[in-house]
């Protein structure tokens, strides 16, 4: 038995489950197959079925009114031989770098407020989610207007130091900067609320011990609570970089298509978007969308085996 | 055994609606033996024009009505494609010329030639270059409604601040150079004008007006020298701090600073008079002229047109409706609305009338002379080259000439690749 329920669930989330010979189907599996059916019979044809297609596609040219004919590899050929698509790779790398910040912010912030005695804790845990739970098309807008090279806030206040009036989001040398710092804005709430909860399943009687040894606030977060965040940091990192890697919303909001600085931002979903839905180009787009699924599926995969290295079951 | 039967039913039960939605469609016909038309169109702006239209065709047509889709220009032709492949499009719809031969090509679009020619429909009232912008392989495919075409506003307070003469139609490059120089005033953080890297507004007309082209004969005039030349003319303003670089534009577009009176001179559409109105400041002195003469004297014209969709199950009673949107009467309804300029000649009086205070006149005297937008097979691909490409030059970081060339090339790639 686990004294630690939380790294316990994890631990056999990460270990391989112990194989089972095949056993006959008995009658409460039945039933058990009839209460997941509502959620796999959506999950099939809402993202299976539409992922197959999506493949099948991928080998063909689709017209813009429907009807599509079989090019072979063609579509793969264009999108690997288009410079566009590695700049696109590039900075999604970049914005998927950036992303992962918001991980030790959002552990620093979450044992801070997780010190013994501070009130209106959940006051601030929820003004740290609310940027989350907020639409990424406000969340664009607003910050949008707080970038703003001619009236914005942000200039404003830089002026008051001295500071020249910057375009932020129209420099293509500080674009990508701008809008990563939003995203990590609105996504570090989402993981302070899942690393407050994996704090909590933390003992206190660990902390008590090794301040009656005279540890410091210091070396007691880097000793217990961040081994034994280890799982929970974990889970994290491999959702926040299949988000990072997907990012679209907040840069098609922020940037417009007649912002200099496109090609230094354009991720790749975004330039997916710019192909599917603008220059009909259907199937390279397809093709473009399955390229990034094995990428995120690889970078999971890696994710995976390297997480031996450093993640601790309690 | 129970269980699987309480399943199917489940199964049967939860597809039921689904199944009813599918033969909802297709039924045009209502209880009273009317046929309903749909028609799909982006701008909330005109829809109270376009009811007043429909009104006076349902008086004439008791057989027919006819119901308006919006949506909402942002998804406006996403969501017709889709539509148009699930069965499901308007009857009736609005067309423009970046889309217009995409779907003719790919005869999605009802031809309209022989309608026309039974029905006499008053073609020729209607400006003859938008017409034929409607036109693909000498087939008629849709109507125009509308037009608009592109003039040089100015703000009258700070050309009087500046003590610099009113534009006026015998303006020419030199005379805006010289007034974009004096008007400009960094420390008010004011600009002559705005060298906005925007194709209708900004970029066709220079091009055209340096004695260059956009499009000819299904090449490229990127790379032609004067094209060039027009385009040097609107990069020399922003190296010069007259017009604000396109960095700045991005945030807040020439439309934006001219509202706000940071720029004394934009380019800007007939269709945005309406919204120069109801600022109370420019009501009062923004003013209108033609674009100054370059090399020539020109505009870019552009309008939308009335389409049918050749899966409409509707099609006589789609065509009595596109005929009749193409009538003097229509034009007239429109017109009064004042949303837009009509394009049957003759029955804009009412929309001059609307705005006493702006000399608009200029804009229809403009449309002898304009160039239709430019248009191929697939438009959205080759535009989407523009800005990449354009986008340093436009900030102010020189090398107009290299992006030019460029442009050219990979547009004329492009055109060869749609030609299949």
């Amino acid at each position: 038995m686990s004294l630690f329920p939380a790294t316990a669930a994890a631990k056999s989330a990460g270990r391989r489950a112990p194989r089972t010979a095949a056993r006959p189907v008995r009658r409460g599996q039945r039933a058990a197959y009839g209460f997941i059916a509502p959620l796999g019979i959506g999950f099939g044809v809402f993202y299976f079925w539409p992922m197959i297609q999506t493949f099948y596609f991928s080998f063909t040219e689709f017209g813009p009114f429907g009807g599509h004919t079989w090019t072979g590899t063609d579509n793969y050929a264009r999108v690997l031989r288009d410079v566009t698509v590695w700049q696109a790779l590039g900075n999604t790398l970049i914005y998927c770098g950036i992303g992962l910040v918001a991980l030790p912010l959002a552990i620093v912030v979450a044992a801070l407020l997780n010190r013994r005695g501070l009130r209106g804790v959940a006051v601030y845990r929820a003004l740290y989610f609310v940027p989350f739970v907020t639409l990424p098309v406000a969340v664009g807008l607003v910050w949008n207007w707080l970038y703003n090279g001619d009236f914005g806030l942000l200039n404003e206040i830089l002026g008051w130091f001295g500071v020249d009036r910057h375009y932020w989001v129209s420099d293509p040398s500080t674009a990508v900067l701008a809008i990563g710092a939003v995203m990590v804005w609105s996504t570090t709430g989402y993981y302070l609320i899942i690393f407050m909860a994996g704090i909590k399943s933390i003992p206190r009687d660990y902390y008590e011990a090794a301040e009656l040894d005279g540890a410091g606030p210091v070396r007691r977060f880097f000793t217990i609570t961040l081994p034994l965040l280890s799982p929970t940091l974990f889970f994290a990192s491999v959702i926040c970089m299949i988000q990072s890697l997907q990012t679209f919303d907040l840069i098609f909001i922020m940037m417009g298509e007649k912002n200099p600085a496109v090609g230094e931002t354009q991720s790749v979903v975004g330039l997916f978007y710019t192909w599917a839905f603008i220059e009909n180009a259907q199937g390279a787009a397809a093709a473009l969308a399955f390229l990034l699924m094995l990428l995120i599926a690889g970078l999971t995969y890696l994710q995976f085996r390297l997480q031996r290295k450093w993640v601790h079951y309690g | 055994m129970r269980r699987r039967t309480l399943l199917c039913s489940g199964l049967a039960a939860a597809s039921a609606p689904v199944l009813a939605a599918c033969s909802d469609e297709g039924g045009g016909a209502d209880g009273g033996g009317r046929t309903t038309v749909s028609y799909g169109m982006w701008d909330p702006a005109q829809v109270p024009g376009m009811k007043q239209i429909i009104a006076a065709f349902e008086k004439a047509n008791p057989d027919i009505s006819v119901r308006i889709e919006l949506t909402p220009w942002s998804s406006y032709w996403t969501t017709l494609k889709t539509s148009m492949r699930g069965g499901t499009a308007p009857d009736v719809f609005w067309m423009n010329a970046v889309n217009f031969q995409l779907y003719a090509a790919h005869d999605v679009l009802e031809p309209l030639s022989e309608h026309i020619e039974h029905d006499r429909t008053p073609v020729d009232r209607h400006p003859e270059q938008l017409v034929r912008l409607y036109a693909y392989d000498g087939i008629q495919y849709g109507l125009p409604k509308d037009f608009d075409t592109i003039g040089l506003w100015y703000n009258k307070d700070l050309f009087d601040k500046a003590g610099v003469k009113y534009p006026d139609t015998s303006w020419t490059w030199d005379d805006l150079r010289d007034a974009a120089a004096e008007l400009t005033n960094p420390r008010e953080r004011v600009h002559g004008f705005c060298s906005e890297m925007q194709r209708q507004l900004v970029l066709y007309p220079a091009i055209h007006a340096a004695g260059g082209y956009v499009l000819r004969d299904g090449h490229s005039g990127f790379g032609d020298e004067r094209s060039v030349e027009g385009l040097r003319f609107l990069t020399d303003m922003i190296d010069r701090g007259w017009s604000p670089p396109q960095s700045a534009m991005v945030e807040n577009i020439g439309r934006v600073r001219f509202w706000s009176e940071k720029v004394a001179m934009v380019h800007d559409l007939s269709a945005m008079a309406g919204q120069m109105y109801a600022v109370p400041a420019l009501k009062d002195h923004a003013g209108v002229t033609v674009l100054p003469k370059g090399r020539e004297r020109t505009t870019v014209i552009h309008g939308l047109a009335n389409v049918i969709s050749a899966k409409s199950d509707k099609k006589a009673a789609a065509w009595k409706f596109v005929h009749f949107m193409a009538s003097r009467r229509a034009a007239e309804i429109q017109a009064e609305s004042g949303v837009t300029i009509s394009s049957y000649a003759g029955t804009q009086d009412a929309w001059l009338k609307s705005m006493p205070e702006f000399d608009l006149k200029h804009f229809i005297d403009m449309e002898k002379y304009g160039v239709p937008y430019p248009s191929s097979k697939n438009t959205a691909v080759w535009e989407n080259l523009q800005y990449p490409l354009l986008g340093a030059a436009f900030s102010g970081k020189g090398g107009i000439e290299d992006a030019a060339r460029t442009l050219g090339e990979q547009m004329d790639r492009a055109l060869k690749e749609e030609r299949g």
